[in-house]
């Protein structure tokens, strides 16, 4: 049997270990046209900055790969007959395969701007992004970035690092406000203009200006304001990067269209991580998920799902698990566990708050659902079990030294905590009993 | 390929040519100062953003600037050389001037993780001057050792009828003279001026890493720590005791990194041979081996090797301040991870035998090796004791990493490396899912150890060589690393994935 993967991101690189470590006799070979060997996708900005290497952003020594029998070959596919279950490169080579796994990520939005397409105006997401980043910046003096989200604020930093001025574009009234509660939103946006960073709020990128040579020259906003600057970030989110599999006849939604067990819509073929849509019954949208973990879950399902199809045992479905991330927005951490800025039905919110630090715990008549931590470290199987039990918000506030996770001699804030929020469900509860009387 | 459509990814990723080999991007082109600009268009820009350094920088520079020239001025017309006015201006000045400067410089810098451009400086990544660094490090190191006189300081000369020439102070030794007279009441020698510069480096540097980590608790802790320990401990009271008549003992060190403190006779420091040395010296003697074999094992259990190598230990402490700038360069490949554990549990294989050895030699009246066991306790001396912990472990900083020694030779670090990898609460645990490969952990690990590897499984980090510094810890972009002195190996551990 041979595998062929496409892709060599977290997804493509999660199955094919897992695939190792199912089946010893298999032959694995993974594509990419991008890097030979794998990187770490969220370290690109660390190497605009200078905090790294490319060399350092490999999670395994180039000789790993040899010794799991994990074929690399670095070239874009160009074309596959899923019939033949054969694949072209560009350069002409061909490869035969069994099973192919689709994880060929996702690919920065661009909403049509005029001028989306100049020389200087890019999305991030990939080597050829930090590239191109590297070429544009060089004596660039303003960058302007336009979306309010995790990517659009690391381009910002990384330009910042490199003394470049930038403004950011944000439609939002607030920093990621479709996604931060209110006082992580106004937190982050205070840092981002301590930086010195120029945040326009509730403002849109109406098109790129041309300096006569196909180069950007300047932005202009949604308010007509014109900003002259060398570099532009398009990161208003990333879309499933369907092209080739849509362009073969795998058959695409917003992304490649997949089964709960990762199978595609043509025999042979699987989809996993950024670039897969799940469908998903019952549920009013299919499920797309685009963070790290669950590029990796996918990826490890999609191997463990081809393994079962091989011995006609029943197929894993992938279950999404207790949602969680986190981000760093310049100095400050932020960790998210459960259902936080997901405006359930009959969600209240407790919020603690101290410079630079805050502790939000969501629950449902007293059952936590989720959990925002900013400026403090908490620990993610704590928090998971907590709310996989539905813990009793006492419960949580009686234990909340079990999910710190803070460096040692970090001040500790519990017995602090524990008073506001005691002060804040007190206010809570009382107008609900109040209602159940009347 | 009959069914197959013709398709088109993106052109410019067909022309994109990166270079897998080459490593990387190269450096970028750095926007000159007077271009930077951080305020909005059409804004007033803000002046200060103009004014260059800040006055307090301008001056901390020039008192390094006028030192390193009073210094050299010295040194060259021996005016002012080896009074108190010379060791202020000499060696007072840079060193308050640099520590100044590093102060200044990060004040304004925002709290948190500030590693922007480290891999662009040359200093810092082997460029040009990172190898002058290197040289000249090592160059010192050699001249400390075998050349003294480079250092100022020449031995007498003795032939067959009587001394020849007297012992003869210059440089930098005399430079520091007059502090030597005031702790130990007798003239300077090099390794005086050698103890006057580790200390200054430490505590220089210790002033810089504390500002770069200022939003970390436990590096402020820490490295307060090792300026303390080195200060008072393997400079003050060492350099006081000899001025008492004592045995001058470092109570920081132990054997086998110290090992004549346990070596017998001659070979040793001979604690209670002399008069003059009598009870202090049965103390002292009682003191070592009882951090040997008593605190080394009960710590270790208790905290991890860091209790020592990275809060008391002197080679460590200067490891922490002035090799902090180099941690990067460590390698973390398997194949350093092989090297590192044949060299330095060969390392301490030797100095346990020798130990034993010299021991039954003594017992035995010297018959057993005659002069022989001076010739073995010589040759350990210098390529262990010089060349490795000196001239490799220190002068090779800015080409290797700051840890070369504890990582590849320290027999110290050796033991209690066993013992932390077997009988110790300590361990470095992840955050469940949260990892996301980025590898700045592994990239500060100053020993090397890919923290990585472990974190992206979710597995805890148990590692005979983590000196428990905690930079892994701070870098984290994503709260994924924290040190603990767990439930111990023999209690059922919480919260591990």
């Amino acid at each position: 049997m041979h595998i062929a993967i496409l892709g060599n991101g977290i997804t493509g690189v999660s199955a094919a270990i897992r695939l190792r470590e199912l089946r010893p006799d298999w032959s694995i070979t993974m594509i990419s046209g991008e890097s030979t060997y794998h990187y770490s996708r969220p370290a690109l900005m660390y190497i605009y900055m200078g905090h790294m290497g490319y060399a350092e952003t490999k999670p395994y020594e180039d000789s790993f790969w040899g010794q799991q029998r994990i074929d690399l070959v670095r070239g874009w596919v160009t074309a596959v007959d899923t019939d033949a279950r054969r694949l072209e490169l560009a350069d002409g080579r061909e490869l035969e395969y069994d099973q192919l796994l689709l994880a060929t990520g996702a690919k920065p939005n661009k909403f049509g701007w005029p001028g989306q397409d100049l020389e200087g105006v890019q999305g991030f997401y990939s080597l050829m992004d930090l590239e191109r980043l590297y070429r544009s910046s060089e004596g660039a003096r303003r960058g302007v970035v336009v979306g309010g989200g995790l990517i659009g604020l690391e381009l910002a930093e990384m330009l910042h690092s490199r003394g470049i001025a930038v403004t950011l574009l944000v439609r939002e009234d607030s920093y990621w406000n479709n996604v931060l509660p209110d006082e992580e939103s106004a937190m982050v946006t205070e840092l981002i203009r301590a930086a010195g960073m120029d945040l326009r709020l509730g403002v849109e990128l109406k098109e790129v200006l041309d300096d006569g040579t196909g180069r950007a020259t300047a932005v202009v906003t949604s308010e007509g304001q014109r900003i002259d600057c060398q570099v532009v970030g398009l990161t208003a989110g990333v879309s499933p990067n369907k092209a080739l599999a849509e362009a073969v006849g795998v058959p695409c939604g917003r992304g490649v269209l997949t089964d709960s067990s990762l199978r595609a819509k043509v025999p042979g073929v699987w989809a996993a991580g950024d670039c897969a849509e799940l469908e998903t019954p019952g549920e009013e949208r299919n499920m797309i998920q685009q963070v790290w973990y669950t590029g990796k879950a996918q990826g490890r399902l999609a191997a463990e799902a081809m393994h079962a199809e091989a011995e006609g045992h029943a197929l894993p479905t992938y279950d999404p698990g207790i949602w969680f991330n986190s981000a760093k927005f310049l100095d400050l951490e932020y960790q998210t566990y459960g259902q936080v800025g997901f405006h359930l039905p009959g969600e209240q919110h407790l919020v603690w708050q101290a410079p630079g630090k805050l502790l939000r715990i969501v629950h449902i008549d007293g059952r936590v659902v989720g959990f925002n931590a900013m400026g403090l470290r908490w620990r993610h199987l704590v928090c998971e079990d907590w709310i996989r039990e539905a813990r009793n918000v006492d419960f949580v506030l009686a234990h909340l030294e079990d999910a710190g996770f803070d460096p040692e001699f970090y001040s500790r804030h519990e017995p602090e905590m524990r008073r506001t929020f005691a002060d804040q469900l007190a206010k809570q509860t009382e107008p609900a009993l109040s209602g159940q009387e009347a | 390929m009959s069914s197959a459509k013709p398709f088109q990814l993106n052109d410019s990723d067909f022309t994109y040519d990166f270079d897998e080999e080459a490593g990387g991007f190269g450096v970028p082109y750095e926007v000159p100062a007077h271009q930077r600009t951080h305020a909005a268009p059409g804004e007033d820009e803000d002046p200060a953003d103009h004014a260059g350094p800040s006055l307090l920088l301008r001056a901390s520079l020039g008192m390094v600037v006028v030192g390193v020239v009073a210094l050299l001025l010295q040194v060259s017309t021996g005016k002012l050389l080896g009074s108190w006015g010379g060791l202020l201006l000499g060696l007072v000045l840079p060193s308050v001037g640099t520590a100044l400067y590093f102060w200044e410089r990060y004040r304004h810098l925002s709290a948190g993780i500030k590693n922007d451009g480290v891999f662009f400086s040359g200093t810092r990544n082997r460029g040009l001057i990172g190898w002058l660094v290197g040289v000249g490090m090592t160059a010192f190191y050699v001249a400390l050792y075998w050349f003294p006189s480079y250092l100022g300081y020449t031995p007498a000369v003795w032939d067959e009828y009587g001394m020849v020439s007297d012992v003869q102070v210059s440089g930098l030794t005399l430079l520091v003279d007059p502090l030597a007279r005031l702790m130990t009441g007798a003239p300077a020698d090099h390794w005086f001026a050698y103890t006057v510069l580790y200390t200054l480096a430490v505590v220089v540097f210790g002033v810089r890493m504390m500002m770069r980590y200022r939003n970390n608790p436990y590096q402020l802790i820490r490295t307060a720590s090792v300026m303390f320990f080195q200060t008072g401990l393997a400079f003050v009271l060492p350099k006081l005791l000899k001025s008492f008549q004592q045995p001058e003992f470092y109570p920081t060190y132990f054997w086998p990194l110290k090992r004549d403190v346990l070596l017998p006779g001659d070979y040793g420091m001979n604690w209670t041979a002399t008069e003059a040395a009598g009870q202090v010296g049965v103390w002292m003697l009682v003191f070592a081996g009882a951090m040997t074999f008593l605190a080394t094992p009960v710590l270790t259990y208790l905290y991890g090797k860091r209790w020592y190598c990275s809060w008391v230990c002197g080679c460590g402490g200067l490891a922490e301040t002035l090799g902090d700038p180099w941690r990067h360069l460590s390698d973390k490949s398997t194949r350093a991870w092989w090297i590192e554990r044949i060299v330095i549990y060969s390392v301490l294989a030797v100095i346990v035998f020798l130990t034993g050895l010299l021991w039954l030699n003594h017992v035995r009246g010297g018959e057993l090796l005659g002069g022989f066991g001076a010739s073995l306790e010589r040759h350990y001396g210098f390529w262990i004791g010089s060349m490795f912990a000196g001239v490799a472990g220190v002068g090779f900083y800015p080409l290797l990493g700051s840890r070369v020694w504890c990582r590849f030779g320290c027999p110290q670090a050796a033991i209690l490396g066993i013992l932390q990898r077997f009988l110790s609460r300590f361990r470095i645990t992840t955050n469940g899912g949260q990892c996301i490969s980025c590898g700045n952990c592994s990239t500060y690990c100053e020993m090397g150890i890919d923290v990585r590897a472990y974190a992206q499984r979710g597995e805890n980090i148990v590692r005979a060589s983590c000196v428990g510094c905690g930079v892994c810890a701070a870098v984290c972009p994503r709260g994924v690393l924290k040190l603990e002195n767990g439930a111990g190996v023999l209690e059922e551990q919480r919260y591990t994935s």
